[in-house]
C-alpha cells in the first residue's frame, strides 16, 4: 500500500556499529503517513538501535535520514527531533518516577508549550493561561486512554500495565507526526495486550497517527499491522503485508532456524 | 536541662550550614547523576569573589556585590557544563566524577591566582550578640543564616514543584532519556541545574566565609557534607536538610555529652559513625530514593 505516497519519515543505507558489532548493516526503511508500521526480528537484530536512530539518541555512522523530505543534518540533537514531531516510548519504562500520572503526561507537551521551557519566571501570567489549554488536551488523552481514577497517583506506585499506559500517554501527548514504540505490550497478559493493541489502532485510525513499532507477540502485529519490515543481525531481511511476510521464506528460517538435512 | 537544649540547638544551626552545602551536592547529583567534588571549591570562589567585590578590588555595596557572585557562579555553570560536561555526555558516571575532581583544582587555581591566598574576613555587618530565648543563649549571626537557609529551600521547593523549568529539571533527573525524547534540552537543564548549585554554594560560601573567613579551608567543608549525604540519601532535598540538622545537632551533643568518657574530640569522626550506621540499616539513606533492578 501507499506505494506513491511520499514517506514520512525515510532512513537510507544506515549503518552502525558498537564496538566490533555491527548492530545495523545498510538498512533502508520508510514510514509512510498514516501507517502502522511493525519492525520485528529475533533478539539482538538492531530493532531498538533502529528506533534510536530515528529519534536521535544514536548518531548512524553511515546513512541519511529524511523527515517529511527534509534530511537530517549532524549537529541535531533528541530534543531538535522531539520538536519536529517524533515521540516514543521504551522498552524497559521509562516513566519520570516522581511525578504523578498527570504530570508525565503534562510533560509529554513540553514541545507545544510556546512559552520556553526556561523562561517561565519572565512569563508567569501568560504560562498560567498556556497550562490551562494544555491542561485540556492531556485531560482528553487520560479520557482516551481511559486512566481517569490514576491521574493522581505517583507513577512509581502504578502497576506495570498502567505504568506503560501512562508512557504511551505521555508520548500521544505531545501530538507527534510519527509515534515510536518500543515493545508496548512486552511483559503483559493477554487482556492488557489486548487493550494497548486497541488503544494503538485507535490512535491511528481515529486520532490519524502515524505509527512504527517493536513487537515480539506475532499475533498482534499481524492483526494490527499495515506493513512489516523483518529484521535479522543488523540486515532487513524482508518488508511487507502481514501476509507475504507469514510466506516468506527468509522470515521463517531466521525466526525458527534452518532444518538440518 | 538548658544545657542540654543549648547545645541541640548550637548543633542545629551548624547542621544548616552543613545542609547548605549538602544541597548543592544534592542538586547536581539528582540532575546529572554526578557526584560533584567541586561543590566546596565553588562555595570558596563564590566567598572570594564576594570579598573581591566588596573590599579587594572594588568598592560595591553588599547587595551589588552579591549579584555580581551570582553573576560570576554562572559563568562557571556555562564553562563547567559546555567545556568539560557536554563532551562527555553519556559517558560513565565515573568519568564526569573524575572531571569533577579537574574543576576544583581549576576553581582553586583560579580563585588563588586571581584573589590571592591570604586568608580575608568577610563582615557582612550582622552583630554576634548572644540573643536570649526562653533562658537559652542564641547567637544572632547562626539565627540569621538559619532565616536565609530558611528562605533559599523554601525557593528551591517552590521551583521545583511550580515552575515550569523545575519541572523539567526534575523529569530530566528522574530519567535521562525519558527527559530527551519529550523534547527538554539536556545541556539547557544541566545549565540551569549548575547555576542553581552556584548559588546554592554562594550562600553556603558567604555564611561558611563570614563564620571562618574566606580561606581554602572552606574547599573541604565538602568532607563535612559526605557523612550528610550519606544519611540523608544523595538524591533527596528534604534529606539534605535533615542530615544536616542530624549531623550537627549529633556532632555537638556527641561531643559534649559522649566525648569527656573517651578523651574528648570526637566531634571530628562522630558524623561518619553516624553515617555508618546509617548505610548499615538503610543503604541509601533515610530519604533517598531505593533503586531496585531487575537482575
Amino acid at each position: 500500500m501507499n506505494e506513491k505516497k511520499e514517506p514520512l519519515l525515510r532512513a537510507e543505507n544506515i549503518s552502525i556499529s558498537f564496538g566490533g558489532l555491527k548492530a545495523l548493516n545498510d538498512v533502508n526503511l520508510e514510514i509512510y503517513p498514516g501507517e502502522i508500521l511493525a519492525i520485528i526480528g529475533p533478539n539482538g537484530a538492531g530493532k531498538t538501535t533502529m528506533l534510536n536512530i530515528i529519534n536521535g539518541f544514536y548518531k548512524p555512522d553511515e546513512g541519511r535520514i529524511f523527515f517529511e523530505g527534509k534530511k537530517r543534518t549532524k549537529r541535531m540533537k533528541p530534543d531538535h527531533i522531539a520538536a519536529q514531531g517524533i515521540a516514543r516510548t521504551f522498552q524497559n519504562l521509562a516513566l519520570f518516577r516522581g511525578m504523578s500520572a498527570l504530570g508525565n503526561i503534562m510533560m509529554g507537551r513540553t514541545m507545544k508549550m510556546r512559552a520556553n521551557l526556561f523562561s517561565q519566571a519572565l512569563y508567569w501570567g501568560f504560562s498560567q493561561k498556556e497550562e490551562i489549554e494544555h491542561r485540556k488536551a492531556v485531560e482528553h488523552i487520560i479520557d482516551f486512554l481511559q486512566i481517569q481514577n490514576i491521574r493522581r497517583t505517583p507513577a512509581s506506585m502504578l502497576p506495570y500495565g498502567l505504568q506503560k499506559r501512562v508512557e504511551l500517554g505521555r508520548a500521544l501527548a505531545a501530538e507527534p507526526k510519527l509515534l515510536l514504540l518500543d515493545e508496548p505490550m512486552a511483559g503483559m497478559n493477554l487482556e492488557e495486550k489486548e487493550d494497548i493493541a486497541r488503544y494503538v489502532l485507535d490512535a491511528n485510525e481515529e486520532l490519524g497517527y502515524t505509527i512504527a513499532l517493536i513487537e515480539h507477540d506475532m499475533g498482534v502485529v499481524m492483526d494490527i499491522c499495515d506493513r512489516i519490515a523483518v529484521l535479522d543481525f543488523g540486515h532487513k531481511i524482508a518488508e511487507g503485508t502481514p501476509e507475504e511476510i507469514k510466506s516468506n521464506q527468509k522470515v521463517v528460517k531466521a525466526y525458527l532456524g534452518e532444518a538440518e538435512n | 536541662m538548658t544545657f542540654f537544649l543549648e547545645v541541640l540547638v548550637t548543633g542545629l544551626m551548624v547542621g544548616i550550614m552543613y545542609s547548605l552545602v549538602a544541597l548543592g551536592f544534592v542538586l547536581i547529583f539528582k540532575a546529572s547523576e554526578v557526584f560533584n567534588m567541586a561543590q566546596g571549591a565553588m562555595s570558596l570562589f563564590a566567598g572570594l569573589a564576594l570579598v573581591g567585590f566588596i573590599e579587594q578590588y572594588m568598592q560595591l555595596p553588599l547587595w551589588l556585590a552579591l549579584l555580581g557572585t551570582v553573576a560570576v557562579m554562572t559563568v562557571w555553570a556555562y564553562v563547567i557544563v559546555f567545556v568539560v560536561l557536554k563532551p562527555l555526555v553519556a559517558r560513565p558516571p565515573l568519568m564526569l566524577f573524575m572531571a569533577t575532581f579537574g574543576v576544583m583544582y581549576l576553581l582553586e587555581g583560579i580563585g588563588q591566582s586571581i584573589y590571592g591566598t591570604q586568608a580575608k574576613g568577610l563582615n557582612l555587618g550582622i552583630p554576634d550578640i548572644p540573643l536570649e530565648v526562653g533562658g537559652i543563649f542564641l547567637s544572632t549571626f547562626d539565627l540569621f543564616f538559619t532565616g536565609v537557609a530558611a528562605i533559599l529551600v523554601a525557593g528551591l521547593v517552590w521551583f521545583f514543584q511550580k515552575t515550569r523549568s523545575g519541572r523539567a529539571l526534575r523529569a530530566v533527573s528522574d530519567d535521562h532519556e525519558a527527559a530527551l525524547s519529550v523534547g527538554i534540552p539536556l545541556l539547557k537543564a544541566w545549565t540551569i541545574t549548575w547555576i542553581v548549585a552556584g548559588v546554592v554554594a554562594t550562600v553556603a560560601g558567604v555564611a561558611w566565609g563570614s563564620r571562618l573567613g574566606v580561606q581554602f579551608s572552606i574547599s573541604y567543608i565538602s568532607l563535612k557534607a559526605l557523612p550528610v549525604l550519606i544519611i540523608g540519601g544523595l538524591d533527596s532535598i528534604p534529606g539534605a536538610i535533615i542530615a544536616g540538622l542530624i549531623v550537627g545537632a549529633g556532632e555537638n551533643l556527641g561531643e559534649v555529652f559522649l566525648g569527656p568518657y573517651v578523651g574528648g574530640g570526637i566531634q571530628t569522626f562522630f558524623p561518619y559513625l553516624l553515617a555508618l550506621v546509617v548505610l548499615y540499616f538503610k543503604p541509601y539513606g533515610l530519604f533517598g530514593k531505593e533503586i531496585i533492578e531487575r537482575v
